[in-house]
């Protein structure tokens, strides 16, 4: 199909102003990525569960290391971000929240709601207290 | 009333080839995955400092094992349906393409089966 080569692309993300919306619409994007990632660890976990303590142990080492803590802490923000902006893009199928200044109120509510959740999670997680 | 040419509904199903199923299972898998991703979320959170017996116990418990195979069907179709079209919108080299495709797809579909059985044995008392 050469002849299609040239044709212009959208979106030009090169002559476009940024928008606080780009950046959230192609992070749901990244973070969906993350989360089908986290996914081979979380059937790691549970497949290592139902083989026995010793593997089950091994998990939990290499999750409690530095590197494991930064990955499980990522998938939660990935996770939370990826839920909240989830159900903005049902409501947007559903009909609803078009007008622009909807637009950025649900914005910064996504980012709001899934701070709040996040640390609410990291401090449940660490400081082990749950309510 | 359709404005489509008789042709046109044979052909049918646009640019896609699938129609809007394909965009149709990518909602209904998240809705499904709302409800079911915040049950597991707590549970696990819940288990944070659990040790091996707990967290067996709690796979043991038949409607856990109902809701965890639930759980990762669901998330893995929607984690297939997502990303398909990424890759699908990224890489452009027809063969390379497909072969991704196929080795998101085998993925996925090996995930789900060693965590439904996984879930499974568990909750038999292997």
């Amino acid at each position: 199909m050469a002849t299609t080569d040239n044709r212009p692309l959208s979106p030009h993300l090169t002559l476009y102003r940024w928008q606080i919306t780009m950046t959230m619409s192609i992070l749901h994007r990244v973070t969906g990525v993350a989360l089908a990632v986290g996914s081979i660890l979380l059937v790691w976990w549970l497949v290592a569960a139902g083989i026995g303590p010793e593997a089950f142990e091994q998990v939990h080492w290499i999750l409690s290391s530095v590197v494991g803590q930064i990955l499980l802490i990522g998938w939660t923000l990935s996770l939370y971000y990826h839920l909240c902006n989830g159900v903005r893009h049902l409501c947007w199928d559903a009909g609803w929240g078009f007008e622009i200044k909807t637009f950025y109120i649900t914005g910064y509510a996504v980012w709001a709601v899934t701070l709040i959740l996040t640390a609410a999670t990291l401090w449940v997680a660490y400081a082990g207290g749950a309510p | 009333m359709s404005f489509r040419t008789p042709l046109g509904t044979v052909r049918g199903l646009g640019s896609a080839k699938s129609g809007t199923g394909h965009w149709w299972s990518q909602r209904l898998s998240a809705l499904a995955l709302i409800p079911l991703t915040l049950w597991f979320g707590v549970s696990v959170l819940q288990m944070s400092h659990a040790d091996y017996t707990t967290v067996i116990v709690w796979m043991h418990t038949p409607w856990v094992a109902v809701l965890l195979s639930l759980f990762l069907v669901t998330l893995l179709y929607h984690a297939y349906l997502g990303v398909q079209v990424v890759i699908e919108d990224y890489v452009h080299t027809e063969w390379l393409k497909l072969a991704s495709l196929l080795l998101i797809k085998a993925a996925c579909i090996l995930l789900g089966a060693a965590g439904v059985f996984t879930a499974l044995r568990v909750a038999f008392g292997a």
